[in-house]
């Protein structure tokens, strides 16, 4: 093996699906053993290629879920109801399935214990790269400060909610804010409007302007929230983007 | 949909940049040959459509890669780069 930074060739791999987890009605997490997984670091991606009997090929990219101290390799995937791939990936596959997979992918949209504070703002399926990072800080013991701002449509949207929540509860936990944007449950006292600029402003008051802010969702989701950010006052070198864009699916 | 709604960023050819590149490119620091802005690769704004794609300068918006994968092949333009600088020691 090579310096580490040398990836040697991109392989396709068969990973085999060990586990499949409802998340909301419309997210699941695909569980995955994959033979000879070099490891991860949290916030990378795979890509997926699913071939057709008569050889079409679809192939699409999805963030990591797992951290990387976990040797099983978790996805957590929309159903786009006209995709082409997801629909699949979340109704149709069983435990014993396999399909291809390359990765790890990327390098920039990274988090490693020692990095500094982390300041996360999610929209939608956003959420998965950057609970890879709240997984990996946890199992890692990190005690940098975590604010996540997490945007979603309704409380039954938010994926990950009792981790999240069990996360919040434990010793040195993260900080969890969410916005609801369309529905709100009966008594509902949390933010329930889109992120703007005010909102960021209150949410992350008191978070570590020197720290980094990986924001992930829809593209004019993390358009406004980093330009947002910036124009609070942080680095825009330190505003790290990833836009999940119209996904296709 | 608008153009918006199809605007990527530079993460998105990480996938077809590793298919070239022995090192992971997106965190290369780029520098255009438009305006001379520098940045990661992960930085620049990118459209995709079909088996192509297009990175543009987010400061100017000139195009800096192209890329385009059909089967078995993948074609890279880098004439708007005026430059790719790589950590190795890391």
């Amino acid at each position: 093996m090579a310096g580490a930074a040398v990836l040697g060739r991109l392989a396709w791999r068969l990973g085999e699906v060990v586990e499949l987890v409802p998340e909301t009605p419309r997210v699941a997490t695909i569980v995955l053993a994959v033979p000879d997984w070099p490891g991860h670091r949290a916030g990378q991606h795979v890509d997926v290629r699913l071939t057709a009997a008569d050889g079409y090929q679809a192939q699409r990219s999805y963030s990591i879920a797992s951290a990387p101290e976990d040797d099983r390799v978790a996805l957590t995937v929309e159903r786009l109801e006209d995709g082409e791939v997801s629909p699949f990936l979340t109704d149709e596959l069983r435990p014993g399935d396999r399909f291809e997979l390359r990765g790890p992918i990327g390098g920039y949209f990274v988090w490693e214990p020692g990095d500094g504070p982390l300041a996360l703002v999610a929209g939608g399926s956003g959420i998965v790269p950057l609970m890879a990072m709240l997984r990996h800080r946890e199992t890692a013991g990190s005690l940098e400060a975590a604010t996540l701002l997490y945007s979603a449509r309704s409380l039954e949207e938010v994926v990950y909610r009792e981790e999240l929540e069990r996360l919040v509860g434990s010793d040195g936990g993260p900080e969890v804010v969410y916005t609801l944007t369309r529905s709100r449950p009966p008594g509902w006292t949390g933010y329930g409007r889109r992120i703007d600029r005010g909102l960021l402003a209150e949410v992350l008051a008191d978070a570590d302007p020197a720290g980094t802010a990986f924001v992930c969702g829809p593209t004019r989701f993390v358009e406004v929230a980093a330009e947002a950010l910036v124009s609070l006052g942080r680095e825009p070198a330190r505003v790290k983007t990833e836009r999940f864009g119209p996904t296709g699916g | 949909m608008d153009e918006t709604d199809l605007r990527l960023d530079g993460n998105a050819l990480a996938g077809p940049l590793g298919e070239i590149f022995a090192w992971e490119m997106t965190t290369a620091v780029g520098t255009c040959a438009g305006c001379g802005a520098v940045g990661e690769l992960a930085r620049l704004v990118v459209y995709e459509r079909g088996p192509g794609a297009v990175a543009r300068c987010p400061a100017c918006g000139a195009v800096v890669l192209r890329v385009v994968r059909t089967e078995g092949r993948v074609w890279l333009d880098a004439r708007g780069a005026r430059s790719l600088e790589l950590r190795t020691d890391r």
